[in-house]
């Protein structure tokens, strides 16, 4: 039986109010929590808005395990140059080169910040002592490549508290269940110059801040800003819906949804690779078990020993071929190889780069292994089999309640039971081909050597960036996306205006569900059922241009005829309607980006049957595109425009090289 | 905005096929500590005081486990896997 209550917060619809800052930032993960800081520290008064509830929300909210691209920690064998452009070849150059290189080159002075705030980053209770992923001296843990030491093994379900605190301590006004719904942007006179590309750059815009709601109360808020930094999602649900868990559909949390993206788009915002998506690889549970809760050996889980039905150990092999005869060697690269990289965006690496790894599934068939096979960490040391569950799983995102004590609770001990795994691959899923997913670094927003966009005063940061991958990544390109940022608006004696209509349209569309009365109107569920039936339909696996033009007017329809019957009783519903509002805009930058790119390719996983041609030379480049008075722009940036990392990243942060330097 | 003002807000629970979260009345203080750290904000403050929270959009969790990791009292919320979920384990051979 369900029942009717009354609203337990105030309500508020009607009421609002104008909140300045010098910098406002909009998402409060790890990226967004990194950039209020920076922001801060360089005294500047910061604004940051998040809808859920900021001690425990983003990707990371509950942990994450490993941070990858650590180069510069003391007991690294790889430089920041050599990881970031190995990140640049493994994804032949439709890699953030820009945002990799800062995380190579900054990410071990954020774990650096996280201990100072009372994060975990080192073994300092000697529970791993003597382990050989442990280094005695600094009691920092590694992970995949022992002999490398560039992954570490963390203890990230202690970062958001510790994040929250220090934001505090800075002053920084956290305001939480808020929803930021749409950017303010003013047209500043004159273009961009188009740099390397015929095409005439976009109109020159300057962003003011922001707009949304409390969506506890639905008060409307106006953020005026001199910078902004935009820390949000990717984007989710676009082909993957299930109106009955909602919450299990995607692998990233209920509340990523690429509002970013949405607001971005509206207020002309350039975004390159949304063409790319890939088959669904892994939702939070839906078509595959509960993320790192089925035995697999891979991210959290490498190298675990995997056994086939009958008990029979799987070999892992390397790069060559050869059969690896101890756990150790698993970790460590092949003979001639300096490094092997692993983790988020590796999922068939090229043989320069490649790991040890278990034989591939059919040659275990040739070879008559048998299904199902499981992941037996009993044969493990005990170290190691300690550090996977334990600690790895435990402090990966939605492990340690959901995995570490459940799985405790209903009985299993490593030591005693091996842990199934389904289907054929680490997913424990299959999905099917129409049924994508924005995985392994997607598209995102264009942005240049300040993580600005092409909207002045406009940076981007984790997620938001087009290619994006792990939780060291959105740390890093947080902390320098907000410092950036600073600079910006210290530079500025008076906040932007603003066009106050653009205010008053906004207030009126985020309202105007709850006038729309329950029976004549649909749910936030059907609208996002439908968008995800016609992006299965219209942007699968497979893509032409009469597609792709039928699922835009599809699109269109779904705006102009279904959207305004969208029916909310109360704030959380109007939170809702907005996500699939904005998921609907992502749909259609995913249409256009895709209808631009008039050729298939490999690396962005995009077929066109009328283009059948694979990467050919002209358009291997980011065709970047916008949207102009409703019109599509796009323009074609080569895939190397970031020049040398290393040099181009010196020329723009001596300051940042110095106060690091001066620490010590 | 004065129309706006008139429309009173009302919330009914939506059911769906698992129930992720089951409180114990008897452990429960209910401090709200699950539903103010819930990102998805699936959980309302009961309108009884001192009672646990109501789980008003149970399909909208995605099983981070927050709310059980900031309860103060253990055992007083816990999650539940969906049954499809359940992965299986066994004794070890050989």
């Amino acid at each position: 039986m369900t029942h009717t209550y009354e609203w337990p917060y105030a309500n508020e619809a009607g009421m609002e109010e104008t909140i300045t800052s010098d910098v406002l930032v909009l998402g409060g993960g790890l990226s967004g929590c990194f950039a209020a800081i920076a922001a801060a520290r360089r005294g500047q008064s910061v604004v940051l808005v998040e809808k859920g509830a900021t001690e425990r929300s983003g990707s990371a909210g509950t942990g994450f395990d490993h941070w990858e691209s650590a180069c510069t920690n003391p007991c690294s064998g790889v430089t920041p140059e050599e990881i970031a452009n190995a990140y640049v070849r493994e994804q032949d150059w439709y890699s953030n080169g820009i945002a990799h290189y800062i995380e190579c080159r900054e990410g071990y002075d954020r774990l650096l910040d996280l201990e100072s705030f009372g994060g975990k980053i080192r073994d300092t209770e000697g529970e791993f002592a003597g382990a050989e992923f442990r280094d005695e001296e600094t009691k920092l843990m590694f992970a995949y490549d022992y002999k490398n030491k560039f992954t570490l093994r963390v203890w990230g379900s202690t970062f958001k508290p510790a994040l929250v605190k220090e934001m505090k301590r800075l002053g920084v006004r956290i305001m939480d269940r808020t929803e930021a719904t749409a950017l303010l942007v003013s047209p500043c006179g004159g273009r961009e110059e188009g740099a390397g590309t015929q095409e005439e750059g976009p109109a020159r815009l300057r962003g003011a801040g922001a707009m949304g709601m409390d969506v506890h109360t639905g008060k409307f808020y106006i953020f005026r800003s001199k910078a902004t930094v935009l820390c949000m999602s990717r984007p989710a649900r676009v082909w993957l819906f299930n109106p009955d868990t909602v919450g299990l559909c995607e692998f990233r949390p209920m509340q990523s949804i690429g509002s970013g993206h949405a607001m971005g788009w509206r207020a002309g915002m350039e975004f390159t690779m949304m063409e790319k998506s890939v088959r669904a690889e892994f939702s939070a549970a839906g078509r595959s078990f509960p993320p790192y809760g089925a035995g697999n050996n891979h991210n959290t889980w490498y190298a675990a020993t995997m056994v086939d039905a009958r008990g029979v150990e799987i070999p892992y092999v390397d790069r060559d071929g050869r059969e690896l005869s101890s756990v150790s060697e698993r970790y460590y690269p092949a003979r001639g190889q300096k490094f092997f990289l692993k983790g988020g965006v590796i999922d068939n690496p090229k043989y320069e780069y490649r790991g040890p790894e278990t034989l591939d599934f059919e040659t275990l068939m040739e070879r008559g292994y048998q299904l199902p096979f499981y992941a037996d960490l009993s044969r493990m040391p005990e170290m190691e089999r300690k550090v996977i569950w334990g600690m790895m799983v435990g402090e990966e995102a939605k492990t340690k309640i959901p995995i570490y004590q459940n799985y405790t609770e209903r009985g299993f001990d490593p030591k005693k039971h091996m842990l199934q795994s389904y289907g054929t691959g680490w997913q424990s899923a299959n999905f099917l081909e129409q049924e994508r997913q924005f995985f392994g670094a997607p598209g995102g927003v264009m942005h240049d050597w300040d993580l600005k966009t092409n909207i002045d005063g406009i940076y981007a940061a984790g997620d938001q960036l087009y290619a994006s991958d792990c939780a060291g990544f959105a740390c890093a390109t947080g902390y320098y996306a907000g410092r950036k940022a600073a600079g910006c608006a210290a530079s500025q004696a008076e906040l932007p205006p603003y066009q106050g209509e653009d205010a008053v349209a906004e207030k009126k569309r985020l309202l105007a569900p709850l006038f729309v009365k329950e029976e004549e109107g649909i749910s936030w569920k059907e609208l996002n059922m439908a968008i995800s039936k016609a992006m299965q339909n219209y942007c699968g696996g497979v893509r032409c241009e009469a597609l792709l033009l039928e699922g835009l007017d599809l699109l269109r329809q779904f705006e102009t005829e279904w959207a305004p019957k969208l029916t909310a009783s109360n704030p959380h519903d109007l939170m809702r309607i907005h996500e699939v509002l904005d998921i609907l805009t992502v749909s259609q930058i995913v249409l256009h980006a895709s209808l631009a790119r008039k050729s298939s390719s490999e690396p962005l996983f995009f077929k066109r049957s009328d283009y059948p041609q694979m990467d050919p030379e002209q358009d291997r480049m980011h065709i970047v595109i916008r949207q102009e008075n409703g019109q599509v722009k796009e323009r074609r940036i080569p895939l190397d425009f970031f020049g040398s990392l290393q040099e181009e990243y010196e020329k723009r942060n001596q300051d940042y090289m110095k106060e690091v330097g001066m620490r010590g | 905005m004065d129309k706006t003002e008139r429309i009173a807000y009302q919330v009914t629970e939506v059911p769906c096929s698992t129930r992720p979260l089951l409180y114990d009345d008897g452990l429960c203080i209910g401090c709200n500590r699950c539903a103010s750290v819930c990102q998805c904000d699936i959980l309302l403050p009961s309108p009884e005081k001192g009672k646990h929270p109501v789980v008003m959009y149970p399909g909208e969790c995605y099983y981070c486990g927050a709310c059980v990791m900031v309860c103060p009292k253990p055992g007083a919320i816990r999650l539940v896997h969906p049954l499809m979920n359940q992965a299986k384990f066994v004794p070890v051979k050989g």
